[in-house]
């Protein structure tokens, strides 16, 4: 399949137009000795429909979690999607349109980041958010480098109990800058403890990260730990679950000053991981140190209202390397999809998403924890995801897989105190109670086929 | 003006998209609760729909027309590319399956890895970084880690002057110094100021090629052989690989590090904004400092290892933009080695066809065969009080969408044009027809520029007071409805 629309007759038109005898003349700046010796070898163009026909065999070589029950979660999690949102993206006024850099042909994806920007900074009660950054891990990232541009100070503190692909993404973006990063440990009831936590903001710190959930799944005290950093002077960062912010107090009620997360619970894709969301507010003070794109309400002209890229002496493409980040292209495509996901679900569906997910979590683990098979490490103070523990999750992944559901991710590996059996299990809006009652039976060891 | 989705519907009645609970919610205790509501619409979905059209009816997109957006490469996206993505055997994995049931989706990466190499001549990609800017900065990451590991302190990356801005950006949030380099009088590195710049001190020379001029460094092996000769390595932003396609392979030519952009070259959509992806690849000696996991493959099964002792660890939460991976990988097959290079081909004949044209009315900055973009100078209509923004405004009265302008930043008044391949003879005969007409324009009658844009859904926006006093959310009905 060719793309190319231009035929022979215009080539040839075109380099006489030009004065080229033919089309290696065009190379003349390339030498001789640089140029590729040999076509490349990547076998012969396929037709649309052999194209077709590969990836399709291609992707039924795979299982789509989407098709089962599942219990993965760890920031990627199976919800139901409005067909609004796909229907949304598949517009290609918006999928094929570059960043708005024409705002007066740009109407229509600079109003839709404002929406997003308002629904953002309203989820986490701050003053303002940005247009997206590319995931949770590397908004966090971004975080963390604000706020040491902020305080000036090259130490954070994040909680032990963070996605471990979270934490190493933060070790690659710190080494550039000398910035250490001191772990709290969590206590017995799987979040912050606060003694270590303390003992940590002995010495001066940038920011406190705080997950909320943590990734364990449990609700952080997140007054005392913001009491913690505010009277340690270190600003607070928050990283916390999108849906969850629709029970649990704001970020912006208990003083964060930068709050980041994963969006892709609102309404992407899973999508094996990408493209994601990582969505970041912050108050009006820091405004002009973050990172990213910022879309501003202004008028034309004619004093129409309309919407226009701002605060660009903090990009790249103006202050270069004294910009607050590097970020260029975003994921603009994955903001409006979470704008007409919480356009569509509205204020009272997103309660209700998150309302099912916590309950049929609690439910869960509540039918979990007779089991003499399985082990609960904490108690009930988790969002919609918790620890479990059995004796051989391969076995018992296994033996749930066969069984069409997807028991939940091992994390004994990232979490070694917890133990070689530990994983976690997150319960979304999706799953029904005969899903619930099926992991149970799974791990009573009497399951039956779904 | 639309008014916003919040306007629309704050007290409406929104559609209900979930069954019933059929879990009990009774004793749903949570440590501190939301109080009061969050502030989202309610609104139906007829509504809803017709909100969201009324606003796509207001962008300029590929399918309406040219893009000739310089450096962002805004060629055809195949529309059974997007059809492939969405399989539900690509969209509805989650990233931690059982390496048994996503063995398509490591196959592809797998095979994806393998063409890029074959593309660009590299040893080894990565397909983590989600953006250009972000395989950048894994780029340097990688540079970073190699000195460090060989104890070497070398703490400066050279960036020509004509360099993108992600370029400086992310060398200084990888810890390193940038060091501009001037280029010549024919936009080029020179390679007598590039051994003078270069010392022991120089981790990195990040060089872009084709640059974002158009031009092909003529002194790429030279440039190389210093680089090199000082003991640093060589990074290439390949944001213009359409360019070399089948032409230039960056491995076999010296080049140490490099990013490609699927969402350029490859033909992925750029969502008005994003998402991308910007893969990144080594030669040999810099594989094992690739990000983790990698894609393994062993008598025919795929899996994922994080096992690379000298990795520069991952970069994103989990494998980097998969959705975007699938549209590039069914790009590749269907183009085949021999579509690549008729696609790089066209783009360069398109550019130079399209120079010609516009060289009528407008000052190149640069005279010669470019490669796939060249730039242009809006400088010869400033004695008619018109600058290249009033350029680029008229040109959406036209119906056209306008080149990237004032970038590079070494050229006055520039309007940075990149016609891709995909656009045929008439279509760029039409645009230059529209270039021209406004020059003539200009000359007659500023005013029509200086008002320009008045066909459009907006006119010029106010963007002093939107920069004075940002306005980043929408006040009304907000908390307490
Ligand atoms: C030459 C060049 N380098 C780097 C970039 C940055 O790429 P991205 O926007 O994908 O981060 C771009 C495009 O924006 C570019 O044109």
């Amino acid at each position: 399949m060719s793309y190319v629309q231009n035929t022979d007759a215009d080539r040839l038109a075109m380099l006489e137009r030009i004065g080229a005898a033919s089309f290696e003349d065009l190379l003349e700046p390339v030498p001789p000795a640089v140029r590729a010796g040999a076509p490349l070898d990547l076998g012969d163009p396929m037709s649309e429909s052999e194209t077709a026909a590969h990836l399709r065999a291609l992707s039924a070589r795979n299982i789509p979690a989407g098709e089962m029950a599942s219990f993965l979660g760890g920031g990627i999690y199976d919800r139901f999607i409005p067909a609004t949102v796909r229907y949304v993206l598949s517009r290609s006024e918006f999928y094929t349109s570059y960043t708005p850099y024409q705002a007066e042909v740009s109407q229509g994806t600079l109003q839709a980041i404002y929406e997003y920007q308002t629904m953002i900074a309203r989820l986490t009660a701050m003053d303002a958010a940005n247009a997206s950054m590319y995931d949770g891990a590397t908004a966090l990232a971004e975080a963390m480098l604000m706020a040491v541009q902020v305080k000036r100070i090259p130490r954070v503190v994040v909680p032990a109990a963070l996605c471990p692909r979270y934490r190493a993404v933060l070790c690659g973006y710190a080494a550039g800058k000398g910035i250490e990063i001191e772990e709290v440990p969590w206590g017995e009831d799987g979040a912050i403890d606060p003694g270590a936590l303390a003992a940590a903001l002995r010495e001066k710190a940038a920011a406190v990260v705080l997950a909320q959930p943590n990734y364990l799944g449990m609700i952080e005290d997140a007054p005392a730990v913001s009491e913690a950093a505010r009277s340690a002077g270190s600003l607070l960062v928050v990283l916390a679950d999108p849906v969850s912010l629709a029970l649990l107090s704001p970020p912006g009620e208990y003083g964060a000053d930068i709050v980041v997360g994963e969006g892709q619970s609102l309404g992407l894709a899973q999508s094996f991981g990408g493209p994601l969301l990582g969505f970041m507010a912050t108050r009006e003070a820091y405004i002009r140190k973050c990172p990213g794109r910022l879309i501003s309400a202004t008028t034309d002209l004619d004093g129409r209202r309309g919407y226009t890229m701002t605060l660009q002496t903090r990009e790249q493409h103006i202050r270069r390397e004294k910009a607050t980040s590097n970020i260029c292209t975003n994921e603009g495509l994955m903001a409006l999809a979470a704008t007409v996901y919480l356009a569509s679900l509205g204020e009272d569906g997103l309660r209700e998403v998150a309302v099912q997910s916590a309950s049929k979590a609690r439910t869960l683990y509540r039918m979990l924890a007779p089991l003499g098979s399985v082990t609960l490490p904490f108690g009930e103070g988790f969002f919609q995801e918790f620890v479990m523990n059995v004796s051989d999750p391969a076995g018992f992944a296994a033996a749930a897989r066969a069984r069409g559901v997807l028991a939940g991710i091992p994390i004994g590996d990232g979490f070694p105190a917890l133990g070689a059996g530990a994983m976690l299990v997150a319960v979304t809006e999706k799953r029904s109670l005969a899903d619930l009652e099926l992991l149970r039976d799974i791990a009573a060891g009497t399951g039956g086929a779904r | 003006m639309s008014a916003t989705i919040f306007e629309k519907g704050m007290n409406g009645r929104s559609g209900s998209y979930l069954p019933p609970n059929d879990c009990p919610v009774g004793d749903l205790d949570l440590a501190a609760p939301r109080r009061g509501e969050i502030g989202l619409p309610r609104i139906g979905e007829q509504d809803l729909i017709r909100h969201y059209v009324e606003l796509a009816g207001k962008n300029y997109h590929i399918d309406k027309g040219m893009y000739p957006l310089g450096s962002c490469t805004m060629k055809y996206n195949p529309v059974i590319n997007e059809e492939l993505a969405r399989l539900p055997g690509f969209a509805g994995l989650h990233p931690a399956q059982d390496e048994a049931d996503v063995q398509g989706a490591l196959e592809l990466m797998h095979r994806l890895e393998r063409d890029l190499c074959e593309i660009t001549g590299m040893s080894a990609f990565s397909l983590q970084p989600v953006a250009g800017a972000h395989g950048e900065l894994t780029g340097m990451m990688i540079a970073r880690d190699w000195f460090r590991r060989r104890a070497e302190k070398r703490t400066t990356v050279l960036v020509p002057d004509s360099a993108h801005g992600t370029n400086p950006a992310s060398v200084a949030i990888c810890g390193f110094t940038p060091k501009t380099i001037p280029s010549n009088d024919r936009g080029l590195i020179d390679p007598g100021a590039l051994a003078a710049a270069c010392g022991d001190d120089t981790a990195v020379l990040m060089l872009t090629l084709p640059n974002t001029l158009g031009l092909f460094e003529r002194g790429i092996e030279r440039i190389v052989e210093i680089v090199h000769g000082a003991g640093a390595l060589v990074y290439m932003d390949g944001a213009n690989m359409n360019a070399l396609l089948g032409i230039v392979r960056p491995g076999a030519i010296g080049i140490d590090i490099m990013h490609v952009n699927l969402h350029k070259t490859f033909a992925t959509p750029h969502g008005g904004g994003g998402p991308g992806s910007g893969p990144v690849g080594v030669r040999e000696h810099l594989a094992g400092l690739l990000p983790v996991p990698r894609v393994v493959e062993s008598g025919g099964r795929y899996s994922l290892s994080d096992d690379r002792p000298e990795t520069i660890g991952p970069v994103h939460s989990w494998y980097g933009n998969f959705n975007v991976l699938v549209k590039a990988y069914a790009y590749i097959r269907s183009l085949g080695g021999e579509g690549l290079r008729e696609a790089a081909e066209n783009a360069i004949i398109n550019a130079n066809y399209l120079m010609k044209l516009v060289s009528e009315r407008y000052e190149i900055a640069y005279p010669g065969p470019c490669m796939h973009e060249f730039v242009a100078s809006g400088s010869g209509l400033k004695r008619f009080g018109v600058r290249t923004t009033d350029v680029a405004k008229r040109l959406l009265d036209y119906g056209l969408h306008a080149p990237t302008v004032y970038f590079p930043l070494i050229v006055e008044e520039a309007l940075m044009i990149e016609p891709v391949e995909t656009e045929k003879k008439e279509t760029l005969d039409h645009f230059a027809g529209a270039l021209s007409a406004i020059a003539r324009e200009a000359q007659e009658d500023p005013d029509l520029l200086h008002k320009a844009p008045v066909t459009t859904p907006v006119r010029r926006l106010d963007e002093a007071s939107a920069a004075r006093s940002p306005q980043l959310c929408w006040p009304g009905g907000c908390r307490e409805p």
